[in-house]
């Protein structure tokens, strides 16, 4: 079985984002970037399956500029076979992403698709949603423990009140939560044989996907700075406060 | 001399050899790298760095003079590099409480500081493009490894360890453990930045410091603002001294107006300072509310905080940096010009030469790249670090007044060709006066807009640091902190780390946030009985400047 692990390129999860000056989104330029956190999680899945003998070939897709390949490289680093960039220097929304990854899929064919949950730049939580409804597929989201087993995925799920478990057909899209694995390091080693791993690149145009936006940004803003806490003297000033001036209860 | 061994000899290692590798992709180190692969392609040469990527440990001013890069690629312009801030006007101040007066006529009585022809960059940006041009050239570079230790085989370094990954606090093997790796090497180039972890080893192992005076250390501690449009004066240079220091700490601001919109703040105080009150961080937060400053920020949001130490000793500090399997390069050798406050052209003419030494030695397979002393000696930059000589220990000697008369000079009369030679008596470790003899300094509160307190500050360096790993800040005895630091010295790590990783606790007990270490090495430099040593974290620890720093 083959997996395809679909991968972003996001500014890193240690740095903090800084809105730019005019207020137009957040600052990219000269700024970190790497893997999406949750994709490398559903990428170290498809590395365990194929490590237990379940998945035979992990291979990694990201859309974006010609920049994107750096995730790719990490990817193949930390253990995926082959990758493949789906080039433009268009800003794509989650409706766009998943008609290129059902695009990729039908020509792939892979027996599992596992991603990320969410991107942690947009927080959208859409793509894994939208690519299984595009090809007719079950999936199973938010997974926190994935079994393969007689042809079928189970799926624990992280809800509201616990863990559910969902049982769903092959080929199946499953999206990543934290707490399904952490990932390896990349070694030196693996780094070094990830330059010569093959990286296939193909023009988005090619696909015959319209990549036209449908969102329309209004504003972008930092969150409000959190003011100076004060000490109070009384239980009866506290709750005084939390009544007239916080106005919680 | 003790008989050279690694102490990482007991572990499995995997193993991968080359011609020359390289600790440290600053501006020796890239461009040591680059000058390699120009005369010989064929050579392998890999780099690492301890930071997630180039640049993201990178803080400097930073005004370059674009000497070396010419030499090291002619066609600079055409390639893109990111010197777009052309220095337009500078000021030299002298600073008292309420006023500032200029220095007048400062080319002429200050030659070395000035700028015309320089320019103000971002030197993470710079390191970021070096970075590309290694690449291209076919340099390895792989970032969020650190040189861990030297691999020491027959009293020869052989290359390095990088270090281990996925080890826990206790010093356990986590389930993702990784040994670090020994990567050969016929010469491994040592450019590490002040203090380097390596570079000291190499020192103290091959005793290269034999002859040399102290190497005498600054802190810098650097701001990065965002200032409404209509207030930037792009190339705009300002350096001040005077207040607020006292007149036997050496030291300064400095304020460059460079990029879009961005203003390059930054203090650097003198590490064989006496005041063990004396703070660093907070001597650069309120010079900020000296009118002569102030105005630049008013407006502005601060994005970005940083700090490293630079060697400030010059060519008296420089320790022999030769050593049998390799060289010392860049400021980890200690090729910064202070009175020029510059060390970027000073550290890429090193490697230039550190790379040609190398060179020679790998095609006469000798353990020891001879030529690099008598290649650094016959070159401009011996000139130059000679003639700076006397400027930076004057102002130890004889304090702020007597240094800038003597500056002026020797910079005036003698043209640097004094005949005698100032020394450095002590290391920045021997200088502080027991605390109770010492003046206590008031630090204004921070107000959040303008000055900020520490925690607030190390924010915006873009810390990662995963905490169950072995504190990387290793305090040899505690007991000796407690007699030493905090009786005699009233705890001066908790004033002079720039990041707040020293706390002393309500029980007498120093407390190490390892975690917020911006790896400045200041406590590695400063600790009055050298009880705290400074190693490298799990790679891709530490900041993550972006590259406006």
């Amino acid at each position: 079985m083959k997996v395809l692990v679909p991968v972003k390129r996001v500014v890193d999860y240690n740095i903090k984002p800084r809105v730019a000056a005019d207020g137009s989104g957040v600052e990219t330029q000269g700024v970190k970037m790497s893997m999406n956190p949750f994709d490398e999680i559903a990428l170290e899945e498809a590395l365990r399956l194929r490590e237990k003998g379940q998945a035979d070939e992990v291979v990694a897709v990201t859309i974006g500029a010609q920049v994107a390949q750096d995730v790719l490289r990490t990817a193949m680093a930390m253990g995926a076979d082959r990758a493949i960039l789906i080039q433009t220097d268009a800003e794509v929304e989650p409706r766009a992403v998943s008609s290129l990854l059902k695009a990729v899929v039908e020509k792939e064919q892979p027996g599992l698709v596992s991603m990320g949950k969410q991107a942690i730049d947009d927080d959208m939580n859409a793509t894994g949603q939208m690519l299984a409804a595009r090809l007719g597929w079950p999936q199973g989201t938010f997974a926190s423990k994935v079994e393969i087993a007689d042809g079928r995925v189970e799926v624990a799920r992280e809800v509201d009140g616990g863990t559910e478990t969902v049982s769903l057909s092959l080929p199946a899209v499953i999206t990543a939560d934290l707490r399904l694995n952490e990932p390896r390091y990349a070694s030196l080693p693996n780094i070094m044989k990830a330059r010569k791993k093959p990286l296939e690149t193909i023009e988005a145009g090619s696909l015959g996907v319209d990549l036209t936006p449908h969102l329309k940004i209004v504003s972008v803003a930092e969150p409000p700075e959190r003011k100076a806490g004060v000490i109070v003297e009384t239980v009866e000033e506290l709750v005084e406060k939390l009544k007239t001036e916080a106005k919680v209860i | 001399m003790t008989q050279p061994q690694s102490d990482n000899t007991a572990i499995e290692r995997e193993e991968m050899a080359f011609d020359v590798v390289i600790v440290g992709g600053g501006p020796a180190g890239l461009t040591a790298a680059i000058r390699l692969k120009q005369e010989n392609p064929d050579l392998s040469v890999c780099l690492l760095e301890k930071g997630s990527e180039v640049g993201a440990h990178i803080v400097s001013g930073a005004v370059l003079e674009p000497t070396t890069l010419a030499e090291l690629f002619p066609d600079w312009k055409e390639r893109g590099a990111p010197l777009d801030t052309p220095v337009s006007s500078e000021k030299l101040l002298f600073l008292t409480r309420k006023a500032a007066l200029p220095v007048p006529a400062l080319h002429l009585l200050m030659p070395q500081m000035d700028n015309r022809g320089n320019y103000v960059i971002s030197l993470g940006a710079f390191c970021r493009w070096l970075g590309e041009q290694a690449e291209a050239l076919g340099v390895e570079i792989y970032p969020g490894f650190a040189g861990a230790d030297l691999f020491i085989e027959n009293g020869r370094v052989c290359g390095i360890i990088t270090g281990d990954m996925g080890v826990n606090r206790k010093g356990e093997e986590k389930p993702d453990y990784m040994p670090g790796m020994i990567l050969r090497a016929s010469q491994t180039i040592l450019a590490e930045g002040a203090r380097g972890s390596l570079s000291k080893k190499a020192m103290n192992t091959f005793d290269l410091r034999k002859g040399a005076d102290p190497q005498t250390f600054g802190l810098g501690i650097k701001e990065v603002w965002e200032i409404p449009a209509e207030k930037h004066r792009p190339g705009f240079v300002q350096h001040s001294f005077g207040w607020p220091l006292d007149t036997h700490t050496y030291g300064g601001a400095f304020l460059y107006h460079f990029g879009k919109n961005l203003v390059s703040y930054g203090f650097i105080t003198a590490l064989d300072y006496r005041n063990p009150w004396l703070s660093p961080f907070e001597e650069m937060q309120r010079t900020k509310q000296h009118p002569a400053f102030r105005e630049h920020f008013e407006g502005g949001r601060r994005i970005i905080y940083g700090a490293r130490a630079i060697s400030e000793g010059g060519v008296q500090s420089l320790p022999h940096p030769v050593f049998p399997g390799g060289v010392l390069t860049g400021d980890c050798a200690g090729f910064l010009n202070m009175p020029k406050i510059k060390g970027i052209h000073t550290s890429m003419k090193s490697g230039i030469i550190a790379a040609e030494a190398v060179m020679d030695a790998i095609q006469n397979e000798q353990a020891e790249a001879s030529s690099y002393m008598d290649r650094l000696k016959s070159s401009w930059l011996w000139k130059e670090l000679h003639a700076a000589r006397n400027i930076r220990p004057a102002f130890s000697h004889w304090g702020m007044l007597g240094g800038a008369l003597y500056s002026g000079i020797d910079s005036m009369i003698f043209r640097g060709q004094a005949p005698w030679t100032l020394r450095h008596r002590h290391a920045d470790n021997e200088t502080m006066i027991p605390a109770e003899k010492a003046p206590k300094i008031s630090y204004p509160k921070a107000d959040g807009t303008l000055t900020f307190n520490r925690a607030e500050s190390v924010f915006l360096s873009n810390l990662s640091h995963d905490e169950d790993q072995p504190v990387h800040l290793k305090v040899q005895d505690m007991a000796t902190w407690k007699e030493v630091n905090l009786t005699r010295f009233a705890a001066p790590e908790s004033r002079y780390c720039p990041a707040g990783v020293y706390e002393t606790s309500e029980t007498d007990e120093l407390v190490i946030n390892a975690q917020n270490c911006v790896h400045c090495k200041s406590c590695d430099i400063k600790d009055p009985d050298q009880n705290i040593t400074w190693c490298t974290p799990e790679g891709s620890s530490g900041p993550n400047y972006p590259s406006g720093m």
